[in-house]
């Protein structure tokens, strides 16, 4: 059996694409220091720095994407999109329809998302919901080594762009230069499961667009991903306690939904509680409510996510990301409506 | 017109001792994530800020501390607001990358290059509502290379906004050196958008006194934006912990977990052994660089100034002292706001 870290994951399906593969390249930010053993081993031409230029470096991608090689671009937080989102979302997006299915982008977007370790609402969004909103446009946001080595091949493979979210608490490297940073005195609730495990023997691709379910329950099912996903589960474990059970669903994707899977789940359990680090408005909580409904089903839905700007402060920001506490409460209301 | 060194000193000397009580506290765990400082940039900011007056607006990055000090705002409550206490500058919520003071237009951003469009904003506003007052962008080279950035620079200079644009220079852009992923020259590249460009010593006080004197004379006078050019150190590296400065401080610790799979990355196929050396080469050079920065107490601003004053030695105890009162006095008054902190 072996395990990896989350990030060792990602490095290590990372090394085998681009192994396989001469036109698998990286650039973004810092990637000499982030991915120094890949700059190590593949050196400058393929593992490039780029300057703080957002805009330049994830259009280019679109193009070098369109030219024949298969980029991850690297936006070193998802926040930064921000200022290049026109990449993404009028030109990678776009461009498969423009072209009338005659041309594709096949690029990764990789980044870090997330919050729990105090760095401020600029720079622990997840944005997942806002950026699956556009069609053409591929989200994954797994949560666990496993996945994440899986979703990556898969991402690198797909023909067109997918976005690839890492949660900084599951990337050790991440809690090490910005939460930490030398610091020992410091606790944040890293899902050990998340953060290490099990991996396969040989990297094979995990389908983009297959939610997993992770504990079957009859009375209400969880939906979630990222650290979410833990949450919930620890949260289960907790309304187990109470004679609640509870299915946790790991979407993976956000962008295509599997839709056949929570569909098939929350008709047998008729209550839907959506956990989502996200913003709770126009949101990917209130999609799976749409999908719900549209199916035909009358269930019953709650959902706990992230409701304004993430506070600065460790104490209010744990109140206002996705806990244990706030899904077993949320959880207790809907079994009991 | 010429400089009030023991002023100049006193703020810069208030900013440092600020930062050293940060850098406590933050090292305590009182402080979470990333501490960019302004340590290295005291020159720069002080000598820029003895010309700012009521009324100018200051747009400013990662590295508001230097500048929100010197500005006037109350030490506490910086302390307090980088501590996430209900009692700080903007109740907790925004940390110390985003520092707002309304009563002194300053607001500070943590994306790269924001300082731009946020300074021409405030100059089109001084423009219909406050003749004769500027606006001020800080931001470092590698916000050089953001396209929104260099839009600012050409709406100011195309439409005569009173914007002063301070470029703070330390050659690296968070790990990346600067000058592998920057063509041109920055000043050329100023002028080229059409604004007023000069470069100064950004470790000399005096210099970016009287550079930034001229630019915001141009300012006031309707005579559009000047690009001002000043280079410094961060000895700190991008932020406290700086990733490359525990490896260069804490070599054994640090790199223990890091050099084998290095070592195995590099040896084991990938790209040909010249591009890989090259590689490691490149790595071996961004740990000398950050050796560098360490080396670099010779131009130490604060220090520099220092050997400048005319005044006794008694005086400029008395002066240092002063301010070291200050900086306890806020120190203690936040420790306070942590205990009473439900």
């Amino acid at each position: 059996m072996k395990t990896m870290t989350f990030a060792g994951a990602i490095e290590d399906a990372l090394m085998k694409a681009m192994s396989d593969d001469p036109r698998v390249v990286i650039f973004g930010e810092d990637v000499q220091a982030l991915r120094m053993n890949l700059y190590a081993k593949f050196g400058e031409m393929r593992v490039r720095p780029t300057p703080i230029s957002e805009s330049a470096f994830l259009g280019a991608a679109v193009t070098a994407a369109m030219a024949g090689l298969r980029p991850v671009v690297e936006i070193m937080m998802i926040d930064f999109v921000a200022v290049a989102i026109d990449a993404l979302v009028n030109q990678a997006a776009k461009l498969e329809v423009f072209s009338g299915g005659r041309w594709k982008a096949p690029m990764v977007v990789r980044a870090s998302c997330g919050g729990g370790y105090g760095d401020g609402g600029q720079h622990e969004q997840t944005l997942w919901g806002w950026l699956a909103q556009v069609p053409g446009m591929k989200v994954v946001v797994p949560s666990n080594p496993a996945d994440a080595g899986g979703l990556m091949l898969s991402a690198i493979e797909d023909e067109g762009p997918v976005l690839f979210m890492e949660h900084k608490l599951l990337a050790d490297y991440w809690i090490d230069a910005l939460a930490n940073a030398g610091r020992i005195n410091l606790e944040y609730d890293i899902p050990e499961a998340g953060a290490r495990g099990e991996v396969p023997k040989t990297w094979e691709p995990i389908p983009i667009g297959e939610a997993k379910m992770l504990r079957d329950g009859d009375d209400l099912t969880m939906v979630s991903l990222g650290v979410s996903v833990h949450r919930c589960l620890q949260a289960a474990e907790e309304l187990a306690k109470s004679g609640v059970h509870a299915g946790v669903i790991d979407l993976r994707t956000v962008t295509p939904l599997d839709t056949d899977a929570i569909c098939r789940a929350v008709e047998k359990t008729d209550r839907l509680l959506v956990v989502d680090e996200d913003y709770k408005h126009f949101s990917l909580s209130g999609e799976l409510a749409a999908i719900v409904l549209e199916a035909g089903l009358g269930a019953k839905f709650a959902r706990v996510c992230v409701e304004d700007t993430i506070p600065f402060d460790r104490r209010r920001e744990a109140q206002a990301l996705p806990n244990v506490p706030r899904i077993v409460e949320a959880a207790t209301k809907l079994v009991s409506r | 017109m010429q400089p009030n060194a023991e002023g100049l000193y006193r703020q810069m000397y208030k900013s440092r001792r600020f930062e050293e009580a940060v850098t406590q506290l933050w090292n305590d765990g009182h402080i979470s994530a990333e501490m960019h400082l302004s340590k290295g940039e005291e020159a720069i900011v002080a000598g820029v800020l003895d010309h700012v007056m009521d009324g100018d607006a200051l747009a400013l990055d990662h590295r508001a501390s230097a500048p929100m000090v010197m500005r006037g705002i109350d030490l506490a409550l910086l302390l307090k607001e980088f501590m996430g206490l209900e009692g700080g500058l903007c109740r907790g919520m925004g940390g110390h990358i985003h520092l707002f003071s309304p009563e002194h237009l300053a607001a500070s951003s943590g994306i790269v290059g924001a300082t731009g469009p946020a300074a021409c904003g405030f100059a089109i506003a001084a423009q219909h509502l406050r003749p004769d007052k500027v606006a001020v962008a800080f931001f470092g080279e590698g916000a050089m290379n953001q396209g929104m950035l260099m839009e600012s620079i050409n709406l100011a200079a195309a439409w005569s906004l009173p914007v002063i644009f301070v470029c703070k220079d330390n050659g690296t852009a968070v790990t990346t050196s600067s000058a592998d992923v920057t063509a041109g020259d920055l000043l050329t590249r100023a002028r080229g958008l059409g604004a007023h460009a000069v470069s100064v010593d950004g470790t000399d006080v005096d210099e970016v006194w009287s550079a930034a004197r001229d630019a915001f004379v141009r300012a006031r006078e309707g005579k559009g934006p000047m690009f001002l050019h000043a280079t410094c150190v961060h000895p700190e590296g991008h932020f406290l912990g700086d990733p490359l400065l525990r490896m260069v401080r804490n070599p054994v610790r640090e790199l223990r977990s890091k050099v084998g799979p290095l070592i195995k990355a590099a040896t084991t196929g990938g790209s040909s052994l010249s591009e890989r050396a090259v590689s490691l080469g490149s790595i071996a050079g961004m740990l000398g660089r950050a050796r560098e920065t360490q080396k670099h107490t010779r131009d130490d601003p604060i220090e520099r100034q220092r050997q400048r004053l005319e005044i006794s030695d008694a005086q400029r105890d008395e002066l240092e002292r002063a301010v070291d009162d200050e900086v306890q006095t806020a120190v203690a008054a936040a420790l306070r706001g942590l205990e009473a902190q439900p």
